[in-house]
């Protein structure tokens, strides 16, 4: 900080003093630019705010409908027109759990039937097939209470595009021969792709996205059935996600 | 309106983003896998490059030089917020598609580029044209692309156009090649290879169009008038 005693001196002499601080004018110029800046970032981060506060609503809509799509997708026939509110609300938490390739506590739904309120048909179990061909397939199985799968989807994956992403709807139908069928049906030995003596197609170039997908249907099938009372049955938790999560059972 | 022409002309062919700037080619080659992410992705683009021109040159003489970048980018990644929360609005499952390439427009080199190589020195109706007509050549690049792969990547044109336009496009989708796919296109390679016959097609034309002019002025000094094919950079 120069004092102002020093503005008689000729500057030109004082020049590591100069160097140590910076004169007036440069001082002004960063101030300017500082303030300018500060009041740019302000208008700039107004116009988002503002964007934001008229499409947030639009916007969680579209997450929900999108979400309520993806879950009527692998719900039964029957229970395809069901409530959205209701089938999003039916969100409980269950623990970790290796077999559906989840590490952390997940998310899962209840469809319940017509009129009822604790009448489980089908559950809606987001897994995940750690082995695909490059990283996780996050995939979607839906279960009725008497073991039968109801349908699967893909959510999300990185599968070769013209090879292994035919495990998508829109690309192709495989996905779709799940539904029906249950643990006894086709046998343990079934439950793998037809290269491997099993049941389910592979496609031409691909037999590992399949293969994954295949086991992590199975894998979801038996869990199904050892969780089958926690899952379907009476037990007294309640479809609020937040109650779920203090009264987790091991 | 010579002007007007002259802008026109720089951002759709001569100065082409694309195909002569090479700029932005990230989101170029990685979202032209279809038409529809690519018309996606193109006219996100030509929003941001206009919204970020016109507030570009209406502020050129407020802000100091030593800031101007600083700035320049806080508006642009404004304009792409919006734009990523508009489509996450209106087109939210295109916009599932796209991903992070729409963030990602931020770090678009042809935008930060027009701001402060054109908006910055200019008014605000030829900086939103340039703006326009380069986001305008940008997209049409993008689209070309976009096109050529899905057409002979995937043998088919314009699927899944509803998810940009709504349900009235729902039927467009046509396959031209039924049972056909060509990998190679639809991976990134296949990106490579046809935005490189692009530029080479780009150059022929213009090559020839030298040649034409040259032969109907045969007095003018032909060797001090050739066209560089590669383009200048404004």
């Amino acid at each position: 900080m120069s004092a102002p005693s020093h503005r008689n001196d000729a500057p030109n002499n004082d020049v590591p003093h100069h160097q140590a601080t910076p004169g007036k004018p440069m001082r002004r110029a960063i101030l300017r630019g500082a303030v300018g800046l500060g009041l740019f970032a302000m208008l700039t981060a107004g116009i988002v705010a503002g964007t934001r506060a008229l499409t947030a609503e639009r916007i969680a809509d579209n997450r929900l409908a999108s979400q309520h799509g993806q879950l009527t997708e692998v719900l039964p026939e029957a229970l395809a027109d069901l409530d959205i509110e209701r089938l999003i609300e039916s969100a409980f938490t269950l623990p970790a759990s290796p077999a559906l390739g989840q590490t952390a506590p997940f998310t899962a739904w209840r469809a319940t039937r017509e009129g009822s309120q604790d009448d489980t048909a089908a559950v809606v179990l987001p897994v995940i097939a750690p082995n695909g061909y490059s990283g996780d397939i996050d995939l979607l199985v839906g279960i009725t209470d008497s073991g039968f799968i109801s349908g699967v989807r893909v959510t999300r994956h990185q599968e070769t595009p013209g090879l292994g992403d035919a495990i998508e709807s829109r690309k192709s139908g495989w996905i779709e021969d799940f539904a029906g069928h249950s643990l006894s049906d086709p046998g343990p030995n079934g439950w793998a792709v037809t290269k491997d003596g099993g049941d389910f197609d592979a496609f031409t170039g691909a037999t590992i996205t399949p293969r994954a997908v295949v086991e992590a249907v199975h894998h979801t099938l038996g869990y199904v059935r050892d969780h089958h009372e926690r899952l379907f049955g009476d037990m007294p938790d309640t479809p609020n996600p937040n109650a779920e999560q203090q009264g987790e059972t091991p | 309106m010579s002007q007007f022409n002259e802008l026109a002309r720089n951002g759709l062919w001569a100065n082409n983003p694309a195909l002569v700037q090479l700029l932005g080619l990230c989101p170029l080659l990685a979202v032209s896998g279809s038409v529809v992410n690519a018309l996606g992705l193109g006219l996100a683009t030509l929003l941001v490059l206009v919204g970020s021109n016109v507030s570009v040159s209406l502020i050129r003489h407020h802000v100091p030089d030593t800031v101007r970048l600083p700035a320049f980018v806080m508006i642009i990644a404004a304009f792409v917020t919006c734009a990523d929360l508009l489509m996450q609005a209106y087109t939210y499952e295109l916009h599932q598609i796209l991903g992070i390439f729409i963030p990602l427009i931020v770090t678009n080199c042809a935008i930060l580029g027009r701001a402060d190589g054109f908006a910055a020195k200019n008014p605000v109706l030829p900086a939103a044209t340039d703006g326009l007509m380069m986001g305008l050549g940008f997209a049409a690049v993008l689209v070309v692309l976009g096109a050529v792969r899905e057409l002979f990547g995937q043998g088919t044109l314009f699927t899944q156009m509803d998810l940009l336009l709504g349900p009235v496009a729902a039927n467009w989708g046509i396959t031209v090649f039924p049972d056909y796919d060509f990998l190679f296109l639809v991976l990134p390679p296949g990106a490579f290879f046809a935005t490189g016959l692009l530029i080479a097609l780009k150059n022929l034309i213009d090559d020839r169009q030298a040649r034409l002019r040259a032969t109907h002025l045969p007095q003018s000094p032909t060797e001090s008038r050739r066209v560089r094919v590669t383009g200048t950079i404004r």
